[in-house]
């Protein structure tokens, strides 16, 4: 069977050039879809399930990483994740981190010599995904995908936001002030956040994206790209064999699930 | 003394404790100046002499720097500490008298009782004379001490100055730098190198007008800081490049539209004054849209004023409301404020109409000379 493959790059010359080079150097990769934006990648992955993922890191909307994140959580269990490369320009503070997390990057412009190094990489990950032996562990790649969604100002723009003490929610004419102490979760809700506390839920309108980096991140945990919670609002974690993770809260009925990609969270101590 | 509020002043603890220490070593010095200079003068021994002016100089030194600094934090107790005056730690020069002729009084006497002390001569003060006698004791002493404390004064002075300087030259050229670094984004550099390569490829003539584009824009931004004007149709064209490059990568995605009326082409206005509007349209107008946009660049004038608007139709300011203090904004701004005063102005809102997207508006006042 030949491997297929998305193309996610927003421009659109570009993304005409990396299918062609491709083309030349893995005659019989198939390019199943090639999108111009996040969103339509996660959709086409899931839709049609390629074997590897070309995600540029800068697309409108959404970020190549964010979209890699949404593709993980939401990956059927039953098959092996996708291989993903990631195609940047120019990220200053993160080609390190690239070149530690070890999941392969492209620099553009792209060099067909460096492709063909990534197509050589690329072909012996898929040989190694049907030998069992060799498998390389799902929690390999889900670390590495942690790390590089960490780097600050990649989805963020800037680093030094200063931490909200209290969310200013609107409530018809009022403002209810709720501490961000009180607050069990956060959940993405569109283009809305609801922030639920034991008493009530409100919904504020921004993003979990731009509250994020307005929380404390040791008292916060985000343990879904729409979830993030108060870590001692949570009574009890239930592993499952899928690797995620449910969760129930102190004080609230309601029951959360941690991804994949957020389940070393929950580990025994 | 008037230093300006943002003159740094060099004021770590180290640098604190030198220059202290280095006043008290000065006051020696000019102890043991007078001392020599009384034996070379009178034939007294050397010794007593030494002993006697040392003491005093030093005591002296010590009781007005302490004095000047109580008075220093007493005249600033409302200042914030940090503050350029606050942190000299100068009360002005008739707090500063007070604390001579006080200092130059209590080191005296403790000076000569120390001195005593030291050469087993208790008894003998220069205190044991007549009042004129001390008068003029004191008078002589107040003179050197003030002469001295201005030496001191000016020394700090021009030290710090020079501090100041130094940092007003390693921000303007960090600036400089910051500047250069928005103008010319490495993302967007290499992007347009990716595009260019593979149009050298594939339409070889449409890569030499995106080659001719791209030179003409690094040409407009590493020469732009260093012109005051140009005319307002050259800032067009550049700004027409500019937003070529960025069609070639964005495709449909970008669409543009100019409107310079042929009266306006020679208005002189400050280089690269519209690039960072465009560049904010791109950034947090049109980037973050699927669909992407439309970019209208006009100029027009309104009696005595020239009006440039940038509009885009993209997500707006809600959704990328950091848009007001973002570094480009910031410096049309500073431009715009330095040259032209409380004349010229630059306002950002969301766009009228249906459309959406945000309108930023440049006021400049018209040059008459070159109205028709």
């Amino acid at each position: 069977m030949n491997a297929t493959a998305l193309v996610a790059e927003d421009e659109p010359l570009l993304a005409a050039n990396l299918q062609a080079e491709l083309a030349q150097l893995w005659p019989d990769l198939r390019i199943v879809a090639n999108v111009r934006h996040g969103a339509a990648a996660v959709e086409q992955a899931l839709a049609l399930q390629p074997d590897v993922i070309f995600l540029d890191i800068r697309m409108p909307g959404m970020t190549g990483l964010e979209a890699a994140e949404a593709i993980t959580e939401d990956w059927p269990e039953k098959i092996p994740l996708p291989l993903l490369v990631f195609v940047t320009a120019y990220e200053q503070h993160a080609m390190q981190a690239f070149e530690r997390a070890a999941i392969d990057y492209v620099l553009k412009p792209v060099r067909p010599e460096r492709l063909a190094q990534t197509c050589i990489r690329l072909q012996a990950g898929l040989r190694a995904r049907y030998t069992p032996v060799t498998v390389p562990t799902l929690d390999d790649t889900l670390a590495r995908l942690r790390e590089l969604l960490a780097i600050p100002g990649i989805h963020n723009g800037g680093s030094s936001v200063p931490r909200l003490a209290v969310i200013r929610a609107g409530v018809g004419p009022a403002i209810h002030m709720v501490p961000v102490g009180e607050v069990l979760y956060f959940e993405a809700a569109d283009k809305y956040v609801r922030v639920v506390t034991a008493e009530r839920d409100h919904l504020i309108r921004t993003s979990l994206r731009e509250l994020l980096p307005q929380l404390d991140p040791h008292r916060f945990w985000q343990i879904h790209r729409g979830t993030v919670v108060r870590s001692d609002a949570i009574a009890t974690a239930l592993r499952e064999e899928s690797g995620k993770v449910q969760i129930t809260l102190r004080g609230h009925a309601d029951k959360l699930v941690a991804s994949r990609l957020y389940g070393h969270l929950f580990r025994p101590m | 003394m008037l230093l300006t509020p943002t003159a740094p002043v060099a004021n770590t603890p180290g640098s604190f404790r030198r220059r202290f220490l280095w006043r008290g070593v000065m006051s020696a010095g000019f102890g043991l100046t007078i001392a020599l200079l009384l034996t070379a003068r009178f034939g007294t021994p050397l010794r007593p002499n030494m002993v006697r002016s040392v003491c005093i100089s030093m005591l002296c030194w010590f009781a007005i720097d302490l004095l000047r600094m109580a008075a220093a934090t007493w005249r600033y107790r409302n200042k914030p500490l940090d503050s350029a005056v606050a942190v000299r730690r100068w009360p002005g020069w008739p707090l500063m008298f007070l604390s001579i002729v006080l200092g130059t009084v209590i080191g005296f006497s403790l000076g000569s009782e120390l001195a005593n002390l030291i050469l087993g001569r208790a008894g003998s003060s220069y205190f044991s004379g007549t009042l004129p006698q001390m008068m003029m004791l004191l008078l002589g002493s107040l003179v050197p001490g003030t002469v001295i404390t201005y030496w001191f004064y000016s020394r700090e002075t021009i030290a710090a100055k020079d501090a100041a300087a130094q940092a007003a030259q390693r921000q303007a050229a960090e600036h400089q730098l910051k500047l250069l670094e928005s103008q010319l984004e490495p993302h967007m550099l290499f992007n347009t190198l990716a595009n260019l390569r593979v149009l050298i490829g594939i339409d070889p003539i449409r890569a030499q007008t995106m080659l001719d584009q791209l030179i003409a824009f690094l040409r407009a931004t590493l020469a732009g800081s260093r012109a005051a004007h140009q005319p307002l149709g050259a800032e067009f064209a550049r700004t027409a490049d500019y937003l070529a490059l960025m069609q070639v990568r964005m495709g449909e995605r970008l669409q543009t539209r100019f409107d310079l009326p042929e009266t306006l082409a020679d208005q002189p206005v400050p280089p690269l004054l519209l690039q960072p509007l465009v560049e904010n349209c791109i950034k947090h107008g049109l980037e973050p849209a699927l669909a992407g946009g439309r970019i209208d660049v006009c100029a027009t004038r309104q009696g005595k004023t020239l009006v440039l608007t940038v509009r885009d139709t993209g997500v707006g300011l809600a959704a990328g409301s950091e848009d007001a203090t973002c570094f480009g904004l910031v410096q049309v701004r500073k431009r715009l404020g330095a040259l032209y005063g409380g004349q010229a102005s630059l306002s950002l809102t969301a766009a009228p109409g249906d459309e959406g997207g945000t309108l930023a508006t440049i006021r400049l006042p018209l040059t008459e000379a070159e109205l028709p």
